[in-house]
């Protein structure tokens, strides 16, 4: 069967189509298009794809680790400088401390030293009372026998002889008013 | 009766200037050949060759794919990649990577057909035998009405192609007709006719060249200028037939791709 779509004179019509190339060409083209189609293009599109996954993956994986990277780095300046600002704090607190400790330090030491001065003082007043006490005693009996060895007058009357004893004191006192420290 | 023209179907073999017969212009005779048996005709025999040396090559290539590809694998990918890229995401975009196998298909299956026209020993272009473009071209018409009614809808796809938006409302008074017979009427023709035409044309002036080639070898100046002249433009026509070939292929299948866009998206 032929179709004729020009003029039919003439033995060799190029614009006929016969029937029998005409099917055996759309055959032929979609036996071509479903082998193609079916087995071998799939398989290398897969490959390509893979391909190009290996490709950008790897494009994708760098960029991945340097946002990673990135991240980490934001986190350690962080902590540095959270850290910073602890140290700094701990040091403040502790210069305070510092400050309060050798007040406290200072005012307990003075506090002491005040004490200690004021135990010496009152020592020395005690001491100088009773080695006061202890000369007059002695120098008293001393002098009263003395006095009555020389006067030949007992003066063991307590009263007189105390009294003796304090004008003789006071005689001294007066006789040296500026060194007068026994 | 020399230097007259005779059609080449009436000339005896053997003929040459001077030898007393006219020169046997080659006719559109030449592309009706004798079939071998029954209907095989050396077209359909060429076109059956082509059609299992691309199955062949193709399942060679890609039949274990490598991520790092062998030379056969690179020179199948090449040609992959070239429908994919170069025609399929250049015209349809990403979304017609489907489309791909086709493009890929009507590509090798019509540059083969044509390549036959240069291979020594064949030497016949397959899609010059008007009924082997057609087929494709209905194919193809097929596939862009159906995908046409199927994405914009079985009326819409029509109405969309006749009132492109953004015209002046007198003007579709004539482009509407106009768009509707090129889309659906003109363009299978077109698409079928150029291949046709280009290979038919290719075809005969080769052997217009070589015949004269042939016809002018004898012993006279004339004779001897004229053949090796011919025989160069044969050699030249070759070459640019070569180029010829491949851009026609091209030409079909980014065709193809044009219309598969046009009818997934309203055109303009």
């Amino acid at each position: 069967m032929t179709w004729m779509l020009a003029a039919e004179e003439g033995g060799s019509n190029v614009l006929r189509i016969p029937m029998f190339e005409f099917v055996i060409g759309l055959v032929a083209f979609f036996i071509v298009f479903g082998v193609l189609a079916k087995v071998a293009l799939p398989k290398i599109k897969e490959t390509l794809e893979e391909r190009a996954d290996a490709i950008e993956g790897g494009i994708k994986r760098a960029e991945e680790a340097q946002a990673e990277a990135q991240r980490t780095l934001e986190q350690y300046q962080e902590q540095m400088a959270a850290a910073r600002a602890e140290v700094a704090e701990i040091r403040q607190q502790a210069e305070a401390e510092r400050a309060t400790v050798m007040e406290e330090a200072r005012k307990a030491a003075e506090a002491q030293a005040q004490q200690i001065a004021a135990n010496a003082t009152a020592q020395i007043e005690a001491e100088k009372a009773k080695a006061l006490a202890d000369l007059r005693r002695s120098m008293g009996g001393v002098a009263t026998d003395l006095a009555g060895r020389i006067v030949g007058e007992s003066m063991t009357d307590d009263a007189r002889a105390a009294a003796v004893v304090d004008r003789f004191i006071a005689d001294l006192e007066q006789a040296s008013p500026n060194g007068g420290q026994n | 009766m020399q230097g007259a023209v005779v059609p080449m179907s009436e000339v005896e073999p053997g003929c040459h200037l001077g030898s007393g017969c006219g020169f046997p212009a080659p006719d559109a005779s030449i592309f009706d050949i004798e079939p071998y048996f029954g209907n095989f005709t050396k077209p359909v025999f060429l076109l059956l060759l082509g059609s299992l040396l691309i199955i062949i090559f193709f399942l060679a290539a890609f039949r274990r794919p490598q991520l790092i590809p062998s030379k056969l694998q690179s020179i199948g990918e090449m040609g992959y990649l070239f429908i994919r890229d170069g025609i399929s995401r250049e015209v349809i975009g990403k979304d017609g990577d489907r489309f791909v196998p086709l493009l890929f298909s009507i590509f090798f299956f019509v540059w083969i057909g044509n390549l036959w026209g240069i291979i020594p020993g064949a030497q016949f272009p397959v899609n010059s035998r008007f009924a082997f473009p057609v087929g494709l071209a209905i194919t193809v018409w097929c596939i862009y009405m159906f995908l046409g009614m199927r994405h914009q809808g079985p009326i819409k796809f029509f109405t969309n192609m006749m009132f492109p938006p953004g015209m002046p409302k007198a003007i579709y008074i004539i482009l509407a007709p106009i768009e509707l017979i090129s889309n659906v009427l003109v363009r299978p023709v077109t698409l079928s006719i150029r291949l046709f035409a280009n290979m038919f044309a290719g075809h005969l002036l080769l052997t217009v060249f070589t015949v004269a080639a042939f016809y002018l070898a004898s012993p006279s100046v004339i004779g001897i200028l004229g053949s090796a002249t011919s025989f160069l433009m044969t050699v030249i026509f070759t070459a640019f037939e070569a180029l010829i070939q491949a851009l026609q292929a091209y030409i079909f299948t980014l065709l193809t791709a044009v219309y598969i866009a046009g009818s997934l998206h309203a055109e303009h």
